[in-house]
């Protein structure tokens, strides 16, 4: 009997190392770095002195943080709604079969496929505002320039926008596949007792696809807070801190100031923010699931 | 124009290679010419070096964004190179960590060489670092555009404006810049800044504030681009080619990609704002250290391969070889004997300023303010004045 319960522990063993060798090492360190002055000299000699809330003090009262704060919002609510709901629509129409729809939701994992650095660079290129194939278009139909990724008070939403059409294909493979659980007996039934189109979605469809959508938010809200690839190809948290995210702030401070204690301090007001966010939703969830 | 002077050298002739220690007999290299000419050329002299002291040379190359990342990861592991180069504004970074060696220890000279290139490689009165061939900014213009219009190249401001606005028809700008949100664009700026007696200690000062309103003035007027805030070298050239812009800053590096395009261009120097003050240019181009690896013996051979890399024979090679300019004053005055058409860069770098000569270590800082203030300004966001106060207060 001991020994059943010897081998059940080992078999966890790998698990556990992996968890504690690649989650909980870096997260550990990440914590210990945010109280030191880790600078590059660190990294030569293994010295860190200890310095407290000092970065904490310095990040949370730089002028950019506000702004960073901000934009990581507007950024990610904006990316989540989009992405959500133009997936969503997505996938309800390619739940009806036709012709070439196989062919059609490939291509629709296209975007997902592109490297970030690849589709942020054919992006910029689009949105050149004098020579980008957008506002050739644009132009054409009589609208424009559009200053896509030059003016403060536009590159946010284009920013935000770039990143929507990368979410697309995430979110409508998920949601499809949660369509395809649907028994179409409910269907069938609900149709009998007068549902159909918008009905069928309120009353059959939306209940159904519940614990999926509550996957596809909470992931699609990680992947997001955290963005830096797309950020800093299109315009570098430019112009004038427009796009600046907390995530861009943080590896700013870290990889171009060299001031790893003040990145890592930053990152970590992020992991708080991303797990704050995750455990209300699942809560939340969860209660609802029980109800 | 043919070389009448020979040049006697000493050079990587070192013959005193082989008596201090015969057991070295590789050397490792680490360095981010990763790409085409420059990848074969630094191979090269690297190669003739390590003939030239009886080793043989294992050279790795990262892309050059990720040189920095690889260093600190082997100053923590203790596995730096036995060579390595880092591009100048990095060097009194990773020297105040320790992990490099005072050239001078080695014996090798530091005479001869401009003072702009020893400041970028010195540390705390030591010299840590050194550049075979440097390079800085220019003014480069399409000489069929210029023709046409009976404009000659810019040198003052005033000049700069006019011409950029009589330059600027249909989809063409007269100039472009590149003032992207990295330290790029507060390379661009520098020449502008320093050349009017602004300072990086405190941007906040009626001499940076002229130089920003003028790059402000002429995204006003349309003769620059609103994208210039978006750009890097690499687009601002572009655009040079396409003909979409007349003028553009730009350094030698690019010279290459112009050959190719057939654009007919000239090269100035970066205009002032008036005709009796000095053009400071910023020194660009990387230093080539020894690390503290330990072992005492590869370190000596490792000294002579950068000294053998730094002699005026292999400069002026190299120099000509990637049309950038040799680092001592002497090979330099040769080569722009030998390549007329680089004058303008062997001028200006005689007298360029390195970026982390006064702030050192603090530069990245001062630099992130400088591009955070351009780019306030270029979008309109505040003043030129605002913008500079703004972004020096803040931390």
């Amino acid at each position: 009997m001991k020994l059943e319960r010897l081998f059940q522990l080992l078999f966890l063993v790998p698990a556990a190392v992996y968890l504690l060798l690649f989650f909980g090492f870096p997260v550990v360190k990440n914590v210990i770095m945010s109280f030191q002055a880790y600078t590059t000299t660190t990294f030569y000699t293994g010295e860190a002195p200890w310095v407290g809330l000092q970065n904490y003090v310095k990040v949370l009262g730089s002028q950019l943080f506000g702004t960073a704060l901000l934009n990581t919002a507007l950024f990610t609510i904006g990316s989540i709604v989009g992405q959500f709901a133009i997936g969503l629509l997505f996938a309800l129409f390619f739940r009806r079969n036709f012709p070439l729809s196989g062919v059609l939701r490939s291509l629709l994992l296209l975007p997902w496929l592109l490297p970030l650095i690849v589709s942020s660079a054919v992006w910029k290129w689009i949105l050149d505002q004098d020579s980008g194939v957008l506002n050739q278009f644009l132009g054409g139909v009589g609208i424009g320039p559009v200053p896509w990724l030059t003016s403060p008070s536009v590159a946010l939403i284009t920013v935000i926008l770039v990143n929507i059409w990368i979410g697309i294909p995430f979110n409508t493979t998920i949601l499809y596949g949660g369509l395809q659980d649907i028994p179409e007996e409910l269907y069938e039934a609900g149709s009998l007792d007068g549902a159909t189109g918008w009905k069928a979605f309120r009353h059959i469809t939306w209940p159904m696809l519940r614990p999926v959508v509550s996957v596809v938010l909470v992931l699609g809200v990680v992947y997001t807070v955290k963005v830096l690839d797309i950020i800093l190809g299109l315009t570098n948290g430019g112009p004038a801190n427009a796009t600046q995210t907390i995530a861009t702030q943080s590896y700013d401070l870290s990889f171009k100031q060299f001031d790893f204690g003040s990145g890592a301090a930053l990152s970590n007001i992020l992991i708080v923010i991303s797990a704050l966010f995750a455990i209300v939703y699942l809560r939340l969830n969860r209660k609802a699931v029980d109800d | 124009m043919a070389a009448t002077i020979p040049l006697v050298l000493a050079g990587c002739s070192g013959s005193g290679g082989s008596t201090s220690s015969g057991k070295v007999d590789s050397i490792t290299v680490l360095d981010y010419y990763n790409q085409g000419n420059d990848k074969t050329v630094i191979g090269d002299y690297l190669d003739k070096c390590g003939a030239a002291n009886d080793v043989k040379i294992n050279r790795t190359l990262v892309p050059g964004s990720s040189l920095i990342q690889k260093v600190l990861q082997q100053a923590s592991s203790k596995t730096l190179p036995d060579v390595l180069m880092l591009d100048n504004p990095d060097l009194q970074q990773i020297a105040a960590t320790g992990a490099l060696s005072p050239l001078t220890d080695y014996g090798i000279s530091t005479d001869g060489y401009a003072k702009g290139v020893l400041d970028a490689g010195t540390y705390k009165d030591k010299v840590y670092g050194l550049a075979p061939t440097v390079n800085t900014i220019a003014l480069f213009y399409n000489k069929d555009i210029l023709d046409k219009a009976g404009i000659t190249p810019p040198t003052t401001w005033d000049e700069l404006k006019t011409d950029a606005k009589k330059l600027t028809k249909g989809s063409q700008y007269g100039f472009a810049v590149d003032a992207n949100a990295t330290y790029e664009g507060t390379w661009q700026f520098l020449p502008f800044m320093w050349s009017n007696g602004g300072d990086e200690k405190d941007i906040n000062t009626p001499q940076t504030e002229e130089a920003l309103s003028l790059w402000t003035d002429l995204v006003k007027d349309g003769s620059m681009s609103k994208s210039v805030v978006n750009w890097t070298q690499a687009d601002v050239n572009d655009q040079f080619i396409a003909g979409k812009t007349a003028m553009m800053i730009n350094g030698p590096w690019q010279i290459p990609g112009l050959k190719d395009s057939k654009v007919d261009y000239g090269i100035a120097q970066i205009p002032v704002q008036s005709a009796s003050d000095t053009a400071v240019a910023p020194l660009g181009g990387e230093v080539w250290t020894v690390p503290n690896t330990g072992d005492k013996a590869k370190q000596k051979v490792a000294a002579k391969i950068v000294d053998c890399m730094n002699s005026e024979k292999n400069q002026l090679g190299m120099a000509k070889l990637r049309y950038t300019i040799p680092s001592k004053t002497a090979a330099a005055e040769q080569f722009g004997k030998d390549v007329p058409a680089e004058q303008v860069f062997v001028d200006l770098v005689a007298s360029a300023r390195a970026r982390t000569g006064e702030l050192g270590e603090d530069w990245p800082k001062a630099a992130t303010k400088i591009y955070t203030a351009v780019q306030s300004s270029l979008t309109g966001q505040s003043s030129p004045a605002d913008a500079l106060k703004n972004a020096q207060s803040s931390n």
